[in-house]
């Protein structure tokens, strides 16, 4: 197993948003988990990544074999977990290729493995970036400074190419993003899919999973797995809404 | 034998004692005390000079050495009133008294009359909002006051449009007034005062200087517009003070178009957390005018935005000085505070000083401010003039397109209506001088 | 300060964290009676076998300065300083040359190792015979360094080679040796001696600093820098350093300072002046150390510096730029004087305040000359207790037709217990000047620092990335060195001051 999420519970300002969460990721495959607005699904991947403001009330989750809890939040990136936000944030001043190999040399840094100096980093990038059609621009740029939303994922999925995480958790990312974009980010995961790769793919919408073809379906309601199924259930919710899982799961 | 004039603070202090007997509410022993503490304070600051910061660019040696009297005597009515602005409701005042038989308060969901009429019931109203110890412009209107508008809204009633009309007479010699105007806004109250200031029709020498004690209780409004139109002899003084609760919004602009000396102080604090305040102002000066607007916003309470847009435009000889001050303190986390200052310089005597400030000791706050300084954009210009507009109007509407903004940020229709009329009139005039 | 990183980082395994030029060198050394009076001031002239001329502005400097009160206007407190209560001067005792590095006092050759100065500079320094003939062995370019150590300049490296392009690098005690009239013709012609109480008193008992004179249309080959030590307790430091670029020339001078962890305060009262004539440019970068006082806020040094250019010539250039991160309270304003038409001032500055540190700085440009401009970009960034205000003055006179000035000035408050402040004034008696200013305040946000964690940083690794990057315009004005130098000193002067 790679995910093991075992009655989870969390609260944001004291008001209870995962009541009880239980799922669990095998090693080389991607699950998504689909709910209507408010169904707690950011909550799960702040939950996951470890951001303050957001208590663990009960339950554990592991990755690996290890409590993932219990760690801060860079030592679950070192451990290879990858969250792709939804709305990335802004770093004024902070040049993208200064950020990418600093956040690649912590990681490196913390598997044993050598750090890399400038020329060799920007080596590597450029060819993670050739297979993504990036040019060396966004290296130049202030991190998030001005991109469009499509930039602003295109980066992301730069930054995950350069990372290399075991466990990507893909937060709502496919929200506001036309099907150019969509087919970046898709491409991107889809470039990732090892044995010792697992993805979380957290969406409102059918249409990204199209292009990043689940292995598993969960459905989030009220902080809870409503159900689970196969590709299918996806299709299913696109047909009828999250109406008549909710009659069915009272 | 004519009396020894004093002049400066001490001449006003002489004053102070010869006219203790004859105030109003010299009966009252809270009133004395005030008067009495107040006098004390203003003895030991004396008048400003310009080696205290807070007067680093305005100089009050012309208002020293003019020896002031208090007006007293009674005054002739029969004046011709300017056109009143907005709906029916009207205060006036003329030389700092309250005149019932000129204004036109019948009917009205508020209470609006004389503070002097009042006096007995404002112990804790006169001089809360307004402390004179440390400001010794206040404490001198404090120790000379004799009366003022007295207005409370009560809980939830809109109280539409009041017109406030501050007149001097002017004498042959010169005359000082120092009303003290008490505004105090209940719960959900709303009401919009257009204050219309002017000076004699004769060039007299008068000093006005009111202060301005207003409470804006919670989620109320008050849109606050003055108009200085003093005469170009006179000098007008005026310290606006205002306190802002939980979700009240106090909307103030002044506009100066008129007297030699200008000092308009406006200190606000937002105490609750969702107020507002909005500060706006435009300084029209031309001769040898000098006009000093200078503002303290004081966010004390987390949630508050505050916006400031200031405008002049010196003509002539004038001076302006824009000082703005905004204080965010510690508890005043997500505070959203704005503050832009702008002067255009017509003639290359005109001279502009500009200190904006901020003092901040919370850091989850959006707070910045911006200044500029120049003259009318070169590029601009030539191309209204390539379009067929002619030079002088071209200016014109450059001016007034770059007072607009100043006038835009007022959010009652009325007020803003007035102001406009105002800004164009003194270009109108301006430009023809 | 040749600050090559491999040479910082030996300095930083050395020793603990914390402030990392805390040490004291042990060294034999002399002092003047304790206390200030006209005695102590002609001991100083005496000591430096001064000419009657200078004795005599001393002695006027210091006679002004008795009639002076000291200033409270700047928004930083600290208790009253006693002036009596200090050495005015402290020499380390000058030995013979030596004949190689074995023969100089190793307590200076351990102080200059944990300062970062490679061996090489280091035997030049130390004034061992023929240190400064051959090139320098790891290649790079060099740097030439002047060491002034507590009172006194202890060395000047690489004097002979800038000599011959005419260019004169010196202590300013050898310059009035030396070259008498070039130093009578411009000392006090930037900063009079009763300009202000600290420059007075810098005035009377100055005991060094550089000498910096380039010639007529030479470019200065190598930067030049100072290095300043306060070292020895109780003493004040007063260096007075006097940079003259003739028409056409252009020099890069940096000033590097520290000082040992002491309980006392110590009070650095430096004077700089720099003239610039027609088409001359003037680089002035400082990366300011000072110890900061610890976490409590007991010690540290108290900065209150007079630094003022004046551009003379026309199209004259002058740039500021400093990172200020120590010493306990900062008060100082570099200025320009825009005098020639077309002349250029820039100031450039990154100031920190933490723990209980307070600064006052900002920068005075005045504009007299045609088409003057100047550009301001000043970067607060206050933590722990700290109390940060940006003071800045851009007065325009009715000559400087279309003078320009542009002013950005950015506060970053890491925490809610500390302070950022902005005090700008802006004269304009120019109708054709434009001057305009912009203020802004952020903090670092949350979701900043959960980004850069998210992606395997660390904590203080975040901050001091969005730090930097919040500085980034006054960092690439820095030179290299500095520039490395500087990005390090702002992640540890910010250590502990998030979360």
């Amino acid at each position: 197993m790679s995910l093991v999420i075992e009655n989870l519970s969390a609260a944001v300002d004291g008001k209870p948003i995962l009541n009880g969460i239980t799922l669990a990721i095998p090693a080389g495959e991607i699950h998504a988990v689909m709910g209507p607005n408010g169904s707690g699904k950011s909550t799960l991947s702040y939950v996951l990544a470890g951001r303050d403001g957001y208590e663990v009330t009960g339950g554990a989750a592991t990755f690996e074999g290890r409590d993932i809890l219990a760690m801060e939040p860079e030592e679950r990136a070192a451990a290879g977990l990858f969250l792709a936000f939804q709305y990335p944030v802004e770093l004024p001043g902070v040049g993208n290729a200064l950020f990418l190999r600093t956040a690649l040399n912590a990681i490196r840094k913390h598997r044993g493995e050598p750090e890399l100096d400038a020329m060799q980093f920007l080596k590597v990038a450029r060819e993670r970036m050739r297979t993504l059609n990036m040019t060396d621009e966004m290296l130049r740029r202030g991190v998030n400074v001005g991109f469009s939303g499509g930039e602003k994922k295109r980066n992301e999925v730069l930054q995950m190419a350069l990372l290399q995480p075991r466990l990507a958790i893909l937060d709502e990312t496919d929200s506001g993003l036309d099907i150019d974009a969509l087919k970046i980010v898709a491409d991107g995961v889809n470039a990732l899919r090892g044995p010792s790769f697992s993805a979380l793919v957290i969406t409102h919408y059918q249409r990204l999973l199209n292009y990043i073809v689940p292995d598993r379906v969960h459905v989030l309601l009220d902080g809870r797995i409503a159900t689970s199924g196969g590709p299918e259930l996806a299709q299913r919710l696109e047909a009828e809404g999250y109406a008549t899982i909710q009659a069915e799961a009272a | 034998m004519t009396a020894v004039r004093h002049t400066g603070a001490e001449g006003f202090l002489q004053r102070f004692e010869g006219l203790r007997a004859r105030l109003p509410g010299r009966r009252l022993p809270w009133l004395e005390a005030l008067r009495e503490d107040a006098a004390r304070a203003f003895r030991a600051q004396g008048l400003p000079t310009r080696r205290v910061e807070a007067w680093k660019y305005t100089d009050l040696r012309p208002l020293g050495e003019a020896g002031f009297e208090e007006a007293l005597s009674s005054i002739d009515g029969g004046q011709a009133l300017p056109v009143a602005h907005g709906g029916s409701a009207r205060a006036v005042l003329v030389d700092g008294r309250f005149r019932a038989d000129l204004s036109a308060l019948d009917g009205l969901p508020y209470a609006a009359g004389s503070v002097a009429a009042a006096l007995p019931g404002l112990e804790g109203r006169i001089g809360t909002v307004a402390p004179a110890a440390a400001l010794p412009m206040v404490a001198l209107n404090a120790m000379l006051f004799e009366d003022g508008l007295l207005l409370t809204v009560p809980a939830g009633v809109a109280g539409g449009v009041l017109d406030l009309l501050s007149l001097a007479s002017g004498g042959a010699r010169p005359e000082a007034f120092h009303p003290r105007h008490l505004i105090r806004l209940e719960a959900g109250a709303s009401l919009t005062l257009i204050e219309t200031a002017m000076g004699p029709e004769h060039d007299g020498t008068t000093l006005h200087k009111p202060v301005y004690e207003i409470e804006v209780a919670d989620g109320a409004t008050l849109v606050h517009a003055r108009l200085q139109q003093e005469g170009r002899q006179g000098f007008h003084l005026s310290a606006v003070h205002a306190r802002v609760a939980a979700g009240g919004t106090y909307d103030n602009f002044t506009l100066v178009a008129g007297a030699r000396l200008t000092r308009n102080e406006i200190h606000i604090a937002l105490t609750g957390p969702g107020a507002a305040a909005h500060m706006n102002g435009a300084q029209l000066l031309a001769g040898g005018q000098h006009a000093d607007t200078t503002t303290y916003l004081d966010h004390a309470a987390p949630g508050c935005a505050s916006r400031q847009t200031y405008k002049t435009v010196l003509a002539g000889r004038s001076r302006g000085v824009f000082q703005g001050k905004i204080l965010v303190r510690q508890a005043a986390q997500k505070t959203d505070g704005y503050q832009m200052n702008q002067a255009l310089l017509l003639s290359p005597e005109a001279e502009m000083n500009s200190k904006p400030q901020l003092e901040i000791y919370a850091d989850d706050v959006k707070c910045s401010h911006g200044a500029t300084v120049g003259e009318i954009d070169h590029g601009q210009l030539f191309y209204l003039r390539s379009r067929g507009v002619p030079e002088a109007q071209a200016r014109s509407l450059l001016i007034q397109a770059f007072l607009q903004e100043a006038v835009e940020g007022v959010t009652d229709e009325a007020a803003r209506a007035a102001l406009g009329a105002a800004v164009t009139g003194w270009w109108e005039r301006e430009a023809l001088a | 300060m040749p600050a090559v990183t491999e040479t910082l980082e030996t300095v930083q395994s050395v020793t603990d964290s914390g402030y990392k030029w805390g040490f004291e060198t042990d060294i034999e050394m002399e002092f003047a009676p304790k206390g200030l009076n006209e005695d102590i001031v002609r001991f100083i002239s005496a000591k430096k076998n001064e000419p009657a001329w200078l004795l005599e502005w001393r002695l006027k400097a210091y006679a002004l300065w008795q009639k002076m009160e000291e200033p409270t206007w700047a928004a930083v407190k600290y208790p009253p300083i006693d002036y009596q209560d200090a050495y005015y001067y402290a020499a380390p005792v000058q030995k013979v040359k030596p004949k190689s590095l074995d023969e100089v006092d190793p307590e200076l050759l351990r102080t200059y190792a944990k300062l970062g100065i490679p061996l090489k500079e280091q035997a030049i320094l130390a004034g061992v015979e023929g240190a400064g003939d051959s090139p320098s062995d790891s290649g790079r370019m060099p740097i030439a360094v002047d060491a002034v150590f507590d009172s006194v300049s202890v060395a000047t490296s690489y004097k002979e080679r800038l000599a011959k392009e005419g260019i004169i690098f010196c202590a300013i005690s050898e310059a009035v040796q030396e070259y008498p009239d070039l130093v009578r013709q411009y000392l006090g012609t930037v900063v009079p001696q009763g300009d202000n109480f600290y420059a007075a008193l810098n005035s009377a008992v100055f005991t060094d600093g550089s000498f910096v004179y380039i010639p007529k249309g030479v470019r200065c080959p190598m930067e030049l820098s100072t290095y300043f030590r306060i070292n020895a307790k109780s003493t004040g430091q007063f260096e007075r350093t006097l940079i003259i670029a003739e028409e056409g020339s252009h020099v890069s001078y940096l000033e590097g300072c520290t000082a040992p962890m002491r309980d006392e305060n110590q009070l650095h009262a430096a004077v700089v002046e720099l003239v610039a004539l027609d088409d001359a440019t003037i680089k002035y970068s400082t990366v300011q150390n000072w110890y900061p006082g610890d976490a409590e806020g007991r010690g540290g040094i108290y900065n209150f510096v007079t630094k003022r250019a004046q551009c003379r010539g026309r199209r004259s250039k002058v740039s500021w730029t400093q990172v200020e991160t120590g010493s306990a309270i900062t008060w100082k304003y570099p200025s320009c004087v825009l005098l020639g038409d077309d002349s250029v001032g820039e100031f450039y500055s990154v100031a920190i305040t933490n723990n209980w540190q307070q600064a006052d700085t900002g920068t005075k440009m005045i504009h007299v000359g045609k088409r003057t401009s100047s550009t301001i970009v000043s970067k607060g960034i206050s933590a722990g207790q700290g109390q940060n205000t940006y003071r800045g003055l851009v007065r325009v006179a009715p000559t400087a037709s279309g003078a320009r000035n542009f002013t950005q000035c950015d506060s970053l408050l890491i925490g809610d217990r500390c302070g950022a402040h902005t005090v700008p004034y802006i004269e304009n008696r120019c109708m054709t000047a434009k001057v305009e200013h912009e203020a802004t305040t952020s903090r670092i946000a949350e979701d900043q620092l959960f980004y850069c964690r998210q992606r395997g940083l660390t904590q203080e690794d975040a901050v001091g990335l969005i730090v930097n990057g919040f500085c980034r315009e006054v960092l690439k004005e820095l030179p290299m060195e500095f520039a490395v130098e500087a990005q390090k000193l702002l992640q540890i002067s910010l250590e502990g001051s998030v979360g």
